[in-house]
């Protein structure tokens, strides 16, 4: 079978099996999000400090939540059915809108992140593997340990203190420069400074995860028949380290990535809260505290599809470094 | 050709040239003051940081605190207020209340032009107060009494009134009473038109984008009806959800102004180090609050007037204003914060911190210390909107805890907390804040009302609080002319609020205005950075 055989198939099944997921996922959040108490006019009108009957009255109209339930729930699925998300009761905005203004800076700062946890993770891996026992591998260890129990927020709290307030290195929060409208090179200039700190600070419970799991499994791998064999064949040390032996380590830590990348989603959350980020994550816990439920709903449909997206972007990219794996 | 021959004379004098004009801008200073000054004003950028993003950027159909802090800057208000809320001209320029107070005759400002250019009329005022009375979330009570607005000619206004409404003149400034451009909202519905999210006003900014999560920009109205102003040249406006990415964005220079105690009373000390930082209290007169302890009259323990005392007796005002507030914050027994002088009663509470008198009260109400010497156990559900209220529950309940009454503190977000006080009433007392506003009609009479006893509407009366005498008082003061007599219906209905107890006022926060110190004459009036920034300017 041949690889684009392989490839379309693996992509049909995903497709087949998203679209059940996709509605489990929207019915279940729906129905979740009834049970919390209070609803988007409470919060309107909570946060102002003033309401009267009638401004609320119009609030929950607008809204169509003086209607029953599963009226609300099949007008819903209704809408998504024509890929409409439906208006921000609390913006008065489409939704479609807020989330794809929101949108670029998550994947942003997500695959920042996700690239930063897996660079460092893997060249933090392979070096403990290499020198395990001896003295880069103890201090690489110590490290690792402290990303690993330390909470990213937390770490990215001390990054503010330490290269923003104290070293003014680095800005404090945001995603670029306000009021400038930069270009090409300068776009880059101005924007990688504000994706630093917000990057690192998500991605350094992962860092640990993917040094751990590297010198593992590279510690195994270097014990397989095939690398003495290399080694008897006269190969260079580096070759053997990097073509046999880290390759095959690098299996596990891409399947472990690929559902990574929900769990930094919900990590977005506060991180980009922490610094200012103006990405989904903060979007969906705004949208929760303001009981505006079109909006959270559309983060979490877009946020699924995201996730499956990504998991079969994983399978193909198992495939194409084990060409042994089954894609059917 | 000219440029190069300047450079060429600079260069032959040999004085540098930033210095060179120094020294000409101090001889002109001398000469000619104002147009230089307003010269060495102008340009520079401006930013503000606010804690949340404002639903609309026009504060007419919702009154988030975000959308008040911008909506003044492109939408104006007929009247501006000083410090102590005496009106001043905006889009109105003269105006007279008949005697009877049924009359309110505005003469607009001449030549003023809405932002696509065309002209502000008094048919855009009538639209509007018209339309705030439906739409606006105070409109039905602050304009309850309007029944039409006159237009005799395009530059005058006049308002009509089925009865007096003596709060009315302070209730119009921009951001409280926005003046909408009529021909953009009629015909429409306002909640949802589309000038909400980018605005056309008459103010000194001009709507630019607003990047949702992000910030807004406002760019200069070059054609501003009170040039030179504004002296900006841009104003940003940054939303900034974490209290500590806040007080870092301030410590690095990234905001240069906040308002209403921008960021954690904890870190207030911190921030007085800093060098580039500077604090203001002025500007926060249009709305004071009061913090409060409210009782469910319904409980079966605080129906009591004699457990209520005995909680009064309780509370140590001092302290908790040094240690829940850090010290921003003025102890007040009174319903009607300190800050408005005229209708505020000084008068100490009738029940002074003294638990030994406390637990006598507790003990005759036939409530004696049982098991764990424990009275009788209550939830404390706290409105998580305010920065105080958890800190003020904490101490709460420790003292409560001295005379027998076991507390459990209960958290929750801000939809929860209205659910559970105002549509289930599932709760014994709250700590709550109470917005005064511009007046104790509009801001305090909602409490103590037993006709605003509404189940599902927030900061209506929900201590279900009802005394017919309090009522009359209320009503005869929201109705009195005579500003003596108004003052003494107010005093009346302190001294019986102070008795009954329905719930116990406890401190006036004092919110601080935090800036850089290169921003200057930025608060100006009673709602200083919620009005228009016209006055604001930067050093270079």
């Amino acid at each position: 079978m041949s690889l684009a055989y392989r490839t379309g198939r693996s992509l049909r099944r995903t497709l087949v099996q998203a679209v059940p997921t996709i509605l489990g996922i929207v019915i279940l959040c729906f129905l979740l999000l009834q049970l919390m108490p209070g609803d988007v006019a409470d919060v309107l009108a909570g946060e102002s400090g003033a309401a009267t009957e009638e401004t609320l009255a119009a609030i929950r109209s607008r809204a169509g939540l003086d209607d029953p339930i599963l009226l609300q729930l099949g007008r819903y699925l209704w809408r998504v059915a024509q890929l409409d998300l439906g208006y921000s009761t609390r913006f008065g905005t489409p939704v479609s809108q807020l989330i794809l203004e929101r949108l670029p800076n998550t994947l942003v700062l997500m695959l920042a992140a996700l690239g930063l946890a897996l660079g460092l993770g893997i060249i933090a891996g392979s070096v403990m593997a290499i020198h395990a026992g001896r003295w880069p591998d103890r201090v690489l260890q110590v490290v690792v340990l402290f990303f690993y129990s330390t909470p990213g927020f937390w770490i990215g709290l001390m990054a503010i203190v330490l290269f923003s307030v104290k070293l003014g290195w680095l800005p404090s929060g945001g995603s670029m420069t306000i009021g400038i409208a930069p270009t090409g090179l300068d776009f880059l200039r101005d924007r990688l400074p504000y994706l630093v700190l917000p990057a690192l600070a998500m991605a350094s419970f992962f860092i640990a995860v993917y040094a751990r799991l590297t010198r593992a499994t590279m510690l195994e791998v270097l014990q397989q028949d095939y690398i003495r064999t290399a080694v008897a064949k006269g190969l260079s040390p580096l070759v053997i380290r990097m073509r046999h032996a880290l390759r095959n380590a690098l299996i596990p830590v891409t399947t472990v990535a690929g559902m990574h990348l929900g769990n930094l989603l919900g990590g977005a959350v506060v991180v980009e809260t922490v610094f200012s980020w103006p990405g989904m994550g903060r979007l969906a816990l705004e949208a929760v505290t303001g009981r505006d439920f079109n909006v959270l709903l559309g983060v979490l449909l877009l946020s699924s599809m995201l996730v499956i997206l990504t998991n079969a972007a994983v399978d193909l990219l198992q495939a194409w470094i084990d060409p042994r794996t089954d894609l059917s | 050709m000219g440029i190069i021959h300047d450079a060429g004379q600079n260069a032959a004098i040999g004085l540098p040239v930033t210095r060179r004009l120094a020294l000409l801008g101090a001889s002109a200073r001398a000469l000619a003051p104002y147009g230089l000054r307003a010269e060495s004003r102008r340009g520079g950028t401006l930013t503000i940081a606010l804690s949340s993003e404002p639903t609309a950027l026009v504060s007419a159909t919702t009154v988030v605190t975000p959308a008040l802090s911008v909506s003044g800057k492109v939408t104006e208000g007929l009247l501006r207020y000083d410090f102590d809320l005496n009106p001043q001209p905006e889009l109105a320029t003269e105006w007279n209340v008949s005697p009877d107070g049924l009359r309110y005759v505005f003469r607009l400002r001449p030549g003023v032009k809405w932002h696509d250019g065309k002209d502000f009329t008094a048919a855009d005022v009538a639209f509007s107060l018209l339309l705030l009375k439906q739409v606006h979330p105070r409109g039905r009570s602050t304009f309850a009494n309007l029944t039409e607005v006159l237009t005799p000619d395009p530059l005058t206004a006049e308002v009509r009134l089925s009865r007096p409404a003596p709060y009315l003149i302070k209730a119009l400034a921009g951001a409280e009473a926005p003046i909408l451009p009529k021909h953009i909202y009629e015909g429409t519905d306002a909640a949802s038109n589309p000038n909400n999210a980018a605005p056309i006003g008459t103010g000194p900014f001009i709507f630019k984008e607003w990047v949702r999560g992000s910030h807004v920009i406002y760019a200069r109205n070059p054609n501003y009806w009170d040039a030179p102003k504004p002296y900006l040249d841009q104003l940003i406006i940054r939303f900034i959800p974490d209290a500590a990415a806040r007080s870092a964005a301030f410590e690095t220079g990234q905001v240069d102004l906040g308002y209403r105690t921008p960021v954690g009373l904890a870190d207030v000390e911190r921030l007085r180090h800093h060098p580039d930082l500077r604090f203001e209290t002025k500007g926060n007169s249009y709305s004071f609050n009061v913090t409060k302890l409210e009782f469910n009259l319904d409980n079966e323990y605080f129906r009591h007037l004699k457990v209520r005392q005995a909680v009064a007796h309780a509370i140590d005002r001092e302290f908790i204003a040094r240690v829940a507030f850090f010290g921003n914050a003025v102890p007040c027994a009174s319903p009607i914060a300190p800050g408005l002088r005229e209708f505020h009663d000084p008068t100490p509470s009738p029940y002074p911190f003294d638990l030994a008198k406390a637990e006598k009260l507790l003990d005759e109400a036939g409530f004696r210390r049982g098991a764990n010497r424990t009275r009788f156990r209550v939830p404390l559900d706290f409105n998580p909107v305010l920065d105080e209220a958890r800190r003020l529950s904490d101490i709460l309940r420790a003292t409560l805890g001295r005379i027998g009454i076991a507390v459990d503190i209960r958290a929750q977000d801000t939809g929860s907390f209205v659910k559970r006080v105002y549509t289930d009433r599932d709760f014994a007392f709250t700590t709550n804040g109470l917005s005064n506003l511009f007046d104790p009609t509009v801001g305090v009479q909602r409490t103590y009302w037993s006709k605003n006893f509404i189940r599902g509407v927030p900061f209506s009366n929900c201590t279900h609080y009802a005394n017919p005498e309090v009522d009359r008082v209320l009503e005869a003061a929201a109705v009195e002319n005579d500003p003596a007599r108004r003052v003494e219906l107010f005093r009346e209905f302190q001294r019986i609020v102070a008795a009954e107890v329905p719930d116990i006022n406890i401190a006036s926060p004092v919110f601080l205005t935090i800036y850089n110190k290169r921003v200057h004459d930025h608060s100006l009036t009673a709602n200083g950075i919620e009005a228009n920034l016209a006055d604001a300017y930067v050093d270079a």
